[in-house]
């Protein structure tokens, strides 16, 4: 059986007297990209930030790497800062330092490595996500959005850890960048052994990199499984989500590719 | 099953073997991982250091059970930034060490000190000056013309964004110059008394009062309070709509800035700020009035009746006429400070600060030039 990196368990989300979510229980195992996807105000953002303990839900319990985030324990969110990396929609990159000092900022953070190791290991992740060290000591605001993003995937990955969470990973680049970045991740998650938890909308992103997917939809998780195993679902939430123009267009693309293979 | 809290991680450590030819081996065991690493790197690094310094040396990662990018970066710089000569690794640690090499940096160019730098400075801050000074007469033009554009065509005028900025700037604003105003009010009156009572002066309390808060008092007070009140909002309010790109939104509808949220706003303090100016007046009269009759048994009625004797009726206009000065001023300042702000928190912060401490210093020097102006009116 394979371990879960992140267990959730009868997890209900209110807001005031609208429930979001309806007793939820998910499991995220070792090594795998889990996508949750839903249509907008299924409340797969809220579940994201539930799951990085920013936000705490009405009832119910979320395990990461073992650990009870809403247990009131207040050295959680410390023990997690190196084991879990998280890339924001927008990046969310420090507007007041430089490239570089993002990505050392969670390094330095440790206080125990000194600057020249930093120097390397900062350039290296640069290095690793295509951005070139001429652009370290640029203001993000000098930057265009997908640099951006990857930017804000190195600091995230700065402290190599093991569970990576990606919000909208590809939202806001054009097609060829996306493309781009779906393969980077594709990339860091083979080499770094990471397990991705990924929130998304757009389809070829979730079609390149799903291991599995996980569906929310009218505050119930209606579906977790292979991409095959939810296509194949008859749910009319499902065939709108995957079976409309787009979604056929996506996995007819990457059928085509296997197919080829 | 849920994991172990804490999986207990095998610590890192090398280990120098000396065979019996005399060659020497450095075998690696533990985990190579950031988290391990981070406690022992103190010790870990001038250790490697030394290890790499010795020629011919084999170095054995076999016994190596996790490795990460900083484990492999620790090695490659002890090993002078190349793979060591003789390395034996784990084939599924290789990746670790692939992509290692840097790319070559330039150097930074260190900015030369010029000899002439304090010029320098105080010719930019001064050219800074006179470009804030530029582009805000410049908007008050435009805020000129639309009003010309308004008489026009009167339907156009935006009256509700008028009147709710008046409620804003002006009526949430009664409580706090209340409070303030009545607090001088008593602490002025209470101090003059003391040096009036010395000279049997008492009845001149009325004048001391009346004067410096009718004419001066009233509409300074009134004025600091709006600008750290209002002109950090409005200045706030425009440079986070510059980041959501709400401004840009309106440029695009047509609807030009200075018409519809400028404009606005200019006319509100306008209207607010004599208002309130009364009503500071009112306020730390009443206060200095309460404090007169404590400390001198200067009686109420009297107070007032003499009031209008001691202090020329000049006085109140010429303090309402600040009042309408200082808005316009106040909200012109934050308006332009608004408008400059650029799309990140920083540019946010500097900005609002520079708004409230440019309008307070405007308002006082206008002050004083309002001094100077109207020497002659009102004082007898």
């Amino acid at each position: 059986m394979a371990e879960h990196v992140i267990e959730i368990k009868g997890l209900w989300t209110r807001f005031g007297r609208q429930v979001v979510h309806r007793d939820i229980d998910l499991s995220v195992r070792r090594g795998e990209i889990m996508s949750l996807v839903g249509g907008s105000g299924s409340g797969k953002t809220t579940l994201l930030r539930q799951m990085l303990g920013l936000e705490r839900p009405a009832r119910g319990e979320v395990l990461i790497l073992g650990e009870s985030l809403h247990g009131g324990d207040p050295g959680v969110m410390r023990r997690l800062r190196d084991r879990r990396g998280v890339l924001f929609q927008e990046g969310a990159l420090f507007s007041a330092l430089t490239v570089f000092d993002n990505v050392a900022l969670p390094l330095r953070e440790l206080r125990t490595l000194d600057e020249g190791l930093i120097h390397d290991l900062v350039m290296m992740k640069l290095s690793m996500v295509g951005i070139e060290p001429l652009h370290a000591y640029k203001l993000p605001a000098d930057l265009s959005g997908g640099m951006v993003k990857r930017i804000a995937l190195a600091r995230a990955l700065a402290l190599e850890p093991e569970l990576l969470f990606l919000d909208e990973p590809t939202a806001g680049l054009d097609p060829d960048r996306s493309e781009g970045f779906v393969t980077l991740i594709r990339e860091m998650h083979r080499e770094l052994n990471l397990t991705v938890v990924m929130v998304t909308h757009d389809l070829d992103t979730l079609v390149a990199l799903s291991t599995r997917v996980a569906v929310l939809c009218e505050q119930r998780l209606l579906i977790v499984g292979t991409l095959d195993e939810v296509v194949a679902n008859p749910d009319p939430f499902i065939c709108n989500f995957f079976m409309g123009e787009r979604g056929r267009r996506a996995l007819d693309a990457v059928r085509n590719v296997e197919a080829t293979t | 099953m849920p994991a172990p809290a804490t999986p207990t991680i095998p610590a890192p450590d090398v280990r120098q073997v000396i065979a019996a030819d005399g060659t020497r081996r450095f075998e690696l065991s533990g985990a190579w991982t950031l988290r391990a690493l981070r406690f022992r790197l103190t010790e870990l690094t001038p250790r490697l250091a030394e290890y790499a310094a010795a020629p011919a040396a084999q170095w054995d990662l076999c016994g190596v059970q996790a490795i990460d990018h900083a484990g492999a970066m620790l090695l490659w710089r002890a090993w002078g930034r190349r793979r060591a000569a003789n390395l034996v690794l784990n084939p599924e640690h290789e990746s670790f060490f692939g992509n290692l090499e840097l790319p070559a940096e330039r150097p930074r160019e260190h900015a030369r000190r010029d000899p002439l730098r304090l010029l320098v400075f105080l010719g930019r801050k001064l050219l800074s000056v006179l470009d804030h000074f530029t582009t805000m007469v410049a908007m008050l033009g435009q805020v000129v013309l639309d009003a010309g554009f308004l008489v026009r065509q009167p339907a156009r005028i935006p009256w509700r964004e008028i009147s709710s900025n008046i409620y804003r700037t002006g009526t949430q604003a009664l409580g706090i110059t209340a409070l303030v105003g009545f607090l001088i009010g008593v602490v002025l009156s209470f101090l003059s008394s003391q040096q009036l009572k010395l000279f049997g002066a008492d009845a001149f309390i009325i004048n001391i009062l009346g004067i410096s808060v009718i004419r001066e008092l009233g509409p300074v007070l009134a004025a600091i309070l709006v600008a750290g009140r209002s002109g950090s909002a409005i200045t706030a309010q425009l440079g986070v709509m510059r980041v959501t790109q709400e401004l840009d939104a309106m440029a695009v509808m047509g609807i030009p800035h200075t018409l519809r949220l400028i404009l606005p706003k200019l006319l509100a303090l306008a209207v607010s700020m004599p208002l309130i100016v009364l009503w500071t007046d009112a306020i730390a009269l009443l206060g200095g009035m309460m404090a007169a009759h404590a400390e001198l048994g200067i009686g109420y009625r009297y107070f007032l009746s003499s009031l209008p004797d001691a202090v020329p009726i000049a006085n109140l206009w010429l303090g309402l006429g600040k009042g309408v000065v200082f808005g316009l001023l106040i909200a012109l300042v934050a308006c332009h400070f608004g408008l400059r702000i650029e799309p990140n928190t920083e540019s946010l912060g500097i900005g609002t600060t520079n708004s409230v401490v440019t309008s307070i210093t405007v308002v006082i020097i206008v002050d004083a030039v309002f001094a100077v102006m109207f020497k002659d009116v009102g004082i007898i």
